[in-house]
């Protein structure tokens, strides 16, 4: 089963239910830190030994001894990374989405495999956990890549938490896609409300049975509870809001390591995720 | 003209809270909120809509089946996977580039430019804002990104503004990169944990690597005085300037469900003058005052 952990909103929460949650369940499981932007969980979750791995991903080189300036590769390019100044043909590597569309339509074979680093990949073990992030390369414009690239080591019977990025957009619903279950995590609050509406409806796209964690959950208003009754979305855990979970949190520190009893909330919390995926994947 | 974009590596630390406070406190400035895929300033700015555009994204494949020989050419070039075998194309995988159409012997390939959101000029009660609203799942959102902020400074220059207040999306991906280059000055927002530590290291390089002078602000630094101490002597090290050191309010959260910013909700707070003397500090900064400072224009 793979889970991701998702909430539109930045700060809600992710990384503590993520963290919380993988390190509570006592089985085989993988972590797997998809906020490549900004990935956090190995401040937590400190695997003695990291494996880096470079990942790089295909932009075009222009062979000039084969390049008659015909323009077709320029004329194909829908991200403008290739342009003909006279007979010569100039690359924008950073701004090629790595189709190969160039390769595939120059008549004289003149444009060769280059390489654009995206970032690294670091894998590591700790206690049952493996873990892997992606560190996107600082100046780099595009996550979804290298999101991918860390979802590689998805294996089919594999238990699987993801931390996905914040946001409704292409880096959020890559790292969702994959997913039998989002756990959405939110905060009571106008923000929190606004941006779960928007990835409620994302992740309503991509059919995928979710649940809500309301996180602070005594600070803000009502409405948050509101919106999930009208939609009929489950509560499946609340965290309260207090100085001590932030202090724990600030420090590095797991809330599963203070006292049992969150570890025993957490492991509720996979069990009832467990039920509404089975109910989700029979009612569709 | 200057622009100050605040941004903060990490979601969750402030950034729209603090940028609706300088909101109230800035003079003879616009106002432009780029974090296009959850934008949160109008919870607080209530803006009265203008005028509304269609943004018109990139194009994106669509079979159609009646042209279709079902050769298999398209599902072989597609580096993203996203045909299935029986010639479906999924809208969340396709890239855009136009591939398939180029290549498909049948031209069996519809690839039309889509709206992928919608962008908007308003007024509010702290100035016009320009906005946008990036549809769910759509890509392309650092173009939308540098869309708004060339129209913020045109409307800008047309009104006789000084002053572009950018409230910015978080990460350090394409909408963050659209959102800051060219920009005269960024605030990056932080607040004083490991994770705040650790993305604010990453932001300040991002800001490095595109020469963009940065500000630091620690907001909610009472939640952990060591981590802000460490902060601060990182952003010494750095060379950054720590403009405020914000204390933790639950003001902040009451404020934002009453619709107000932070200086509505009680005038007469210390917090009121604490956020105050932030302003005043990055609005007096060598940056935000220097008479050459001026924003490039925006690449396409």
């Amino acid at each position: 089963m793979i889970i991701s952990v998702a909430s539109g909103k930045g700060g809600t929460g992710k990384t503590t239910v993520s963290i919380n949650l993988a390190a509570s369940l006592k089985r085989p499981l993988k972590l797997l830190d998809c906020d490549v932007e900004e990935p956090n969980v190995h401040l937590f979750i400190k695997p003695g030994e990291l494996v880096s791995r470079t990942e790089s991903t295909f932009v075009p080189v222009i062979d000039e001894t084969r390049c008659n300036g015909c323009r077709k590769c320029a004329e194909l390019c829908e991200f403008n990374a290739l342009a003909v100044i006279g007979e010569k043909v100039l690359v924008f590597p950073e701004l090629c989405h790595s189709c190969e569309g160039c390769q595939m339509i120059c008549p004289e074979q003149a444009v060769k495999d280059g390489h654009r680093e995206l970032g690294t990949i670091e894998t590591g073990t700790w206690n049952h956990i493996t873990l892997s992030y992606g560190r996107l390369r600082v100046g780099e414009a595009m996550s979804p890549p290298l999101i991918s690239r860390v979802q590689s080591i998805i294996e089919p019977a594999d238990l699987v938490i993801i931390d996905a990025p914040p946001g409704t957009s292409c880096p959020a619903i890559k790292a969702m896609k994959v997913s039998d279950f989002v756990l959405l995590v939110t905060e009571p609050t106008p923000f929190g409300l606004h941006d779960l509406v928007l990835t409620v409806e994302a992740v309503k796209k991509l059919s995928i049975p979710c649940g809500l964690v309301i996180n602070r959950a005594d600070i803000g208003n009502e409405d948050v509870y509101r919106y999930a009754r009208k939609e009929g979305l489950p509560i499946l855990m609340e965290i309260p809001f207090s100085r001590t979970i932030a202090e724990i949190y600030s420090q590095g520190g797991l809330l599963v390591d203070q006292s049992p009893e969150w570890r025993i909330r957490f492991c509720r919390l996979f069990d009832s995720i467990a039920e509404t995926a089975v109910l989700g994947e029979v009612s569709q | 003209m200057k622009e100050l974009v605040v941004i903060s590596g990490k979601g969750g630390t402030g950034k729209t809270s603090l940028t609706a406070a300088f909101a109230a406190l800035a003079e003879n400035h616009l106002l432009c909120d780029t974090d296009v895929d959850a934008a949160d300033l109008h919870l607080l700015l209530a803006p009265r809509i203008v005028e509304t555009h269609n943004f018109i994204g990139g194009s994106k494949a669509a079979i159609i089946a009646e042209d279709c020989s079902g050769c298999g050419l398209c599902t072989e070039l597609c580096r993203f996977a996203a045909i299935s075998d029986d010639f479906v194309v999924d809208p969340s995988e396709c890239e855009g580039c136009g591939v398939c159409r180029a290549f498909c012997p049948e031209e069996a390939v519809d690839f039309q430019p889509r709206k992928c959101g919608e962008w908007f000029s308003s007024t509010t009660r702290f100035g016009p804002l320009v906005h946008a609203r990036l549809g769910i799942g759509e890509e392309n959102s650092g173009k939308l990104v540098s869309l708004i902020r060339k129209q913020a400074q045109f409307l800008a220059e047309q009104s006789g503004l000084e002053l572009i207040v950018t409230d910015g999306p978080p990460g350090i991906g394409c909408p963050v990169i659209a959102s800051i280059t060219g920009a005269t000055a960024l605030l990056i927002v932080i607040e004083p944990t490991v994770s705040g530590l650790h993305d604010m290291q990453r932001v300040a390089e991002l800001a490095g690597h595109f020469k963009i002078p940065a500000m630091v602000c620690i907001n909610k630094y009472d939640l952990n005085e060591e981590m802000s101490s460490v902060i601060e002597l990182e952003t010494e090290r750095r060379k950054l300037m720590t403009v405020g050191r914000i204390p933790f309010d639950p003001a902040f959260t009451r404020a934002m469900v009453k619709g107000e910013t932070i200086i509505e909700y009680d005038p007469s707070a210390q917090l009121v003058e604490t956020v105050s003397t932030t302003w005043n500090r990055i609005r007096s900064s060598e940056f935000m005052t220097k008479k050459e400072a001026r924003i490039l224009p925006i690449m396409k």
